[in-house]
């Protein structure tokens, strides 16, 4: 059950709309009903979380989201673009001008540096940024020739970041950016997603199994066992480095 | 894209072991494609070259003797461009230093050097002086082989007189590329020369004055030779001709024009098996890498990289390992092919070298190799590429793995888990561990390719000089002579026994085709000289009828108990209709046997014998060859033992080069395949080998579980392999299949032993490689990575 969702920012357009989304995928030998019956709105400007345990469905929904993956049912759309009728090419198109992705476990090309990594980005896209400016943005500059092995977890995580806003993206979605760092990197990597959030106004959904994170967002949307199980709207933002946990 | 050009030259850095055994396998390919066909090319081109600057005749005939008035009206014939008519005579020569006779062939060329066909490019010395008796110019093998300088002389013998020779040059001739006299199938430059003579001292030595014996032409450019050649035959036939032939039936045209095919094969057979095998170790290697980058190609799809901007990206490090492996071939191949001309420039004695690169061969081995290596993999490419990013994400499932055939036998309690844990790896991916037991197979069986041969070798050895042939001589007349002579034959010194040969040249038809063959008359009671069948039994002769050898009937198209119609080509030249009787096996030459009084009555003659079998005691050898050397009507004698050595000299020669590469090949490809497989097992498995490292196993442990594997897969191959040699030794024996010679399929136990053991040992090296690696495996590290 949601509430209504045009309630806090009535004068935001919706930029994604899900509908009654199912998904099923089969591993090895196994069937698992990631998704029953989703329903879901994204506003421009938003931060949004989705929260829940493993296994609930969240990653699944942001794929779904970003054209990563279709459903088994449903329908998506992104303005006034009707996701599910998209064939392969045309979601490529979709990811490449539109959605930047942030990875638990960063997804790092390990062969290439950290600058070269943002280039392998600004290379395809439209209007990118300098890939420069990008490792600025996320406070690296510094690292740009450093290879991944190189690198600790959170500079990683970072470069991705970076990676994923540096050809300005409508939409950035966080698949569970710090589920593999520390407290106080994680922190760091949070600062670097709200900064981007508020200066570049970007479209965020962040995923995350902690509910502390929740605090950061405008609207935290709870997920159990495939459904939206209540979505909650935040009074007061809390920032990154507020957060402990 | 630059960033995903820079990741593929360091992605392919980072496999640079297996890309490096990839490219020497495909230079492999690459290489010999490229040496054979540019030699190939080279020597066609020297040889046009040389034929046409000295003017190879494209007609030859013999006759008994014509006036030299009736040279311009073969001239006036159409299509004919030219005509040489000369006297060509064979005689019996007493070199200094050699005690057995040899053969001399003396031809007859004008007093001054003019053009003439089958001209002369003097090597050293000068031309004959038509005022001095006796000046010979000589064949260069003759020469070098017996280290002949100008003014040494030779005596021949003439019409029953010794004539002394005199070398004053040393000369090369189209006519004579190769040396081979007679019947023989290889040459013997030792025992074979051919002389060039002035045409007034030759005639009046033979009594030819103002007439021809042979005469030989050029044809215009349209003339249908053919039609040329029976024009011809009518012309001569009163002057007792034995029927023109043309070039194919040239004994060294055929020769060089034989080996040419031969180069051609392995230009083309060595580079096929080559090629698939680089192309299934790319597609292992690709296939391997692609699976290992499944979440950077999830990366690079959400980031929106089209599913051919990655697979290109794939594609570009197999073009990049193609290119490579081409240009190094060509390179390779390249050189190879300029020395392998030159061996061949010097074997065949050109007087032109000609060496050209061909760039079709170079261009046709550059878009084969990148054709066959996208080919390869692409499949494997567009597996990955395919696959949904969301997907490609999550962690791949654990390998599927069932109870395996071991345990579900009784066996399984019995073996450690060790062996446990190798068959259900082979039995988990089966298609692979077929595809990699297939490539060692493959190199066991390009081993036995490669020596068999010898085997064979010996074997025609064996049949054809020991069992066959029982001679020790074969005389040849000058003209034919009765049974007497034969008779008095074994009066001279150490000779044992002495059969009649009645030797006469026909051409058979049979249906639409025909033929010129040599009919040989002997003795059906005769012990010197016994045609046997493939099974090694004695055939008898029959009454009347023909044997043929095999390849001469499969030439024909017939078979035993068909009518074969004989036209004989001298004297009254009577056509018959001849039965054939049955098939003899012989290795070399295309052959037709009748009793010899069978061949009397077909000749309508009485006992004319144009020579004898003889056997002789070993140890009065030398004192036979000087009465025959004094023995008028003999023009020539022919040794077995030299003929014998000579082969196994020639022939062994090549095939030691040939095992050579083919041991230096299957080599490349054995290592090639083990090391890959074993690169790849390693890194698929290290994450098992480290954990059961940090449980307590040992690392001899481990290694016997990643080698085990590797050893289970070649042992299995090693009958695979020995299956496969066979079957391409059987394909090689056909396409050695000439006129010429032919070979049987024969393999010794040596040579499936030497086989085996040049793969086990290359399997063994490659795995002490890896196993080097597996030592040093950092356990700590790889736990720690997902993969």
């Amino acid at each position: 059950m949601e509430e209504n969702p045009s309630a806090r920012f009535p004068e935001r357009e919706i930029v994604f709309r899900a509908r009654g989304v199912n998904k099923v995928y089969h591993v090895g030998e196994v069937d698992v009903h990631a998704l029953r019956g989703v329903d879901l709105d994204l506003r421009a400007g938003e931060f949004l979380v989705l929260l829940g345990p493993s296994g609930s469905g969240k990653s699944t929904l942001l794929n779904i989201l970003g054209g990563l993956d279709v459903p088994t049912s449903g329908k998506v759309s992104y303005l006034d673009h009707e996701l599910t009728a998209f064939d392969d090419a045309a979601l490529t198109r979709f990811r490449r001008e539109h959605v930047g992705f942030v990875f638990q476990f960063y997804n790092l090309i390990p062969s290439l540096t950290a600058r070269e990594n943002v280039a392998l980005i600004t290379e395809i896209a439209r209007d990118p940024m300098d890939p420069r400016e990008a490792l600025r943005l996320v406070g690296l500059a510094d690292r740009m020739d450093h290879f991944p092995s190189q690198l600790s977890g959170g500079e990683q995580q970072r470069i991705a970041i970076a990676r994923a806003i540096a050809k300005r993206p409508d939409v950035l979605l966080c698949d569970e950016p710090t589920g593999a760092l520390d407290v106080h990197t994680g922190v760091v990597v949070l600062e670097a997603i709200e900064r981007i959030n508020r200066e570049l106004r970007t479209t965020t959904a962040v995923i995350t199994h902690n509910s502390v994170i929740g605090n950061m967002a405008d609207r935290v949307v709870h997920l159990s066992d495939g459904r939206v199980t209540h979505v909650a709207e935040n009074g007061r933002k809390a920032t990154a480095s507020e957060l402990i946990w | 894209m630059r960033a995903l050009n820079r990741k593929a030259i360091r992605d392919l850095w980072h496999i640079r072991g297996q890309a490096f055994a990839i490219v020497l396998v495909m230079s492999s390919g690459v290489g010999t494609f490229v040496m054979s066909l540019n030699t190939l090319h080279s020597l066609r081109l020297s040889r046009e070259t040389y034929y046409e600057r000295y003017r190879f005749a494209d007609i030859f005939s013999r006759v008994k003797r014509a006036p030299l008035s009736l040279a311009p009206r073969v001239a006036a014939l159409p299509g004919v461009a030219r005509a040489q008519p000369r006297i060509v005579v064979d005689v019996t020569l007493d070199v200094p230093g050699m005690a057995e006779p040899a053969i001399g062939r003396l031809i007859s060329i004008p007093p001054y050097r003019v053009p003439i066909l089958n001209d002369l490019h003097l090597r050293r010395g000068r031309w004959i002086d038509p005022h001095r008796p006796g000046e010979v110019l000589v064949s260069e093998a003759f020469a070098t082989s017996h280290q002949l300088r100008m003014g040494d002389s030779v005596s021949a013998v003439i019409n029953g007189r010794r004539q002394r020779l005199t070398v004053v040059g040393v000369a090369l001739s189209p006519e004579y590329i190769i040396q081979i006299h007679g019947a023989n199938l290889l040459p013997d430059d030792r025992r074979f020369g051919v002389f060039w003579m002035g045409y007034d001292q030759l005639a009046a030595a033979f009594d030819m004055d103002g007439a021809f014996n042979d005469i030989t032409l050029t044809l215009v450019p349209s003339a249908n030779g053919r039609a040329v050649m029976d024009r011809l035959d009518e012309l001569l036939k009163p002057y007792g001709s034995r029927g023109a032939s043309d070039r194919e039936e040239h004994v060294s045209h055929r020769y060089i024009s034989d080996e040419i095919r031969q180069l051609r094969s392995m230009g083309l057979i060595a580079p096929t098996i080559f090629f698939s095998v680089a192309v299934f170790l790319l597609n292992v290697v690709l296939t391997r890498l692609v699976s290992v980058q499944r979440e950077q190609v999830a990366a690079l799809k959400a980031f929106g990289y089209t599913r051919l901007q990655i697979g290109l990206h794939y594609l570009k490090m197999v073009v990049l390992i193609a290119v490579c492996g081409a240009v190094l071939g060509t390179v390779t191949g390249s050189f190879l092919g300029r020395s392998l001309t030159h061996i061949y420039t010097r074997f065949y004695r050109f007087p032109v070298f000609g060496f050209e690169w061909s760039a079709p061969v170079m261009a046709t081995a550059l878009a084969v190799s990148l054709l066959a290596a996208v080919a390869g993999t692409l499949a494997a490419v567009r597996r990955a590429v395919r696959l949904p990013p969301a997907e490609a994400m999550r962690p791949e499932p654990p390998a599927v793995y069932r109870p395996s055939v071991l345990d579900r036998s009784r066996l399984s309690g019995l073996l450690p888990q060790a062996a446990r844990m190798i068959v259900r790896e082979l039995e988990r991916k089966p298609i692979k561990a077929a595809m990699s037991c297939l490539g060692i197979a493959l190199a066991i069986a390009i081993l036995i390719l490669g020596s068999f041969t010898l085997d064979s070798i010996n074997h025609i050895i064996d049949f054809q000089f020991h069992l066959s042939q029982r001679q020790d001589l074969i005389v040849s007349f000058v003209e034919p002579q009765t049974g007497r002579a034969v008779h008095e034959l074994t009066h001279l010194p150490g000779v044992v026994r002495a059969e009649p040969i009645r030797s006469a040249p026909t051409r058979f038809h049979f249906g639409h085709r025909t033929r010129r063959v040599g009919v040989l008359g002997i003795r059906p009671d005769g012990r010197l000289y016994r045609l046997l069948n493939a099974n090694q039994k004695l055939v008898p002769l029959p009454r009347d009828g023909l044997l043929l050898s095999s390849k001469l009937a499969e030439l024909l198209d017939v078979r035993p108990g068909e009518l074969v119609t004989v036209e004989v080509l001298e004297g009254e030249q009577p056509v018959r209709q001849v039965p054939v009787a049955a098939l003899i096996t012989e290795y070399g030459g295309t052959n037709a046997y009748m009793d010899e009084r069978a061949l009397h009555r077909l000749l309508r003659e009485g006992n004319h014998l144009t020579g004898a079998f003889l056997s002789v005691e070993a140890d009065r050898m030398d004192e036979l060859y000087r009465a025959l050397k004094k023995t008028p009507h003999v023009s020539g004698v022919t040794i077995k033992e030299a003929s014998v050595r000579s082969f196994r000299d020639t022939i062994a020669d090549n095939l030691g080069k040939i095992r050579f590469f083919n041991v230096m090949f299957a080599t490349v490809i054995a290592c090639g395949v083990v090391y890959n497989s074993a690169r790849i097992s390693l890194a698929e498995r290290s994450r098992d080998l480290a954990t059961l490292r940090v449980i307590g196993f040992t690392r001899a442990e481990i290694s016997a579980i990643l080698l085990g594997e590797l050893a289970v897969l070649t042992l299995a191959a090693i009958p695979v392999g020995l299956v496969m040699g066979y079957l391409f030794a059987a394909w090689a024996v056909l396409g050695l299949d000439t006129e010429v010679y032919r070979i049987p399929l024969i393999i010794g136990r040596s040579t499936y032993g030497f086989a085996v053991a040049v793969v086990l040992v290359a399997a063994a090296v490659s795995g002490l490689i890896v196993r080097q690696r597996l030592d040093h495996l950092d356990l700590i590290a790889v736990l720690k990575t997902r993969e």
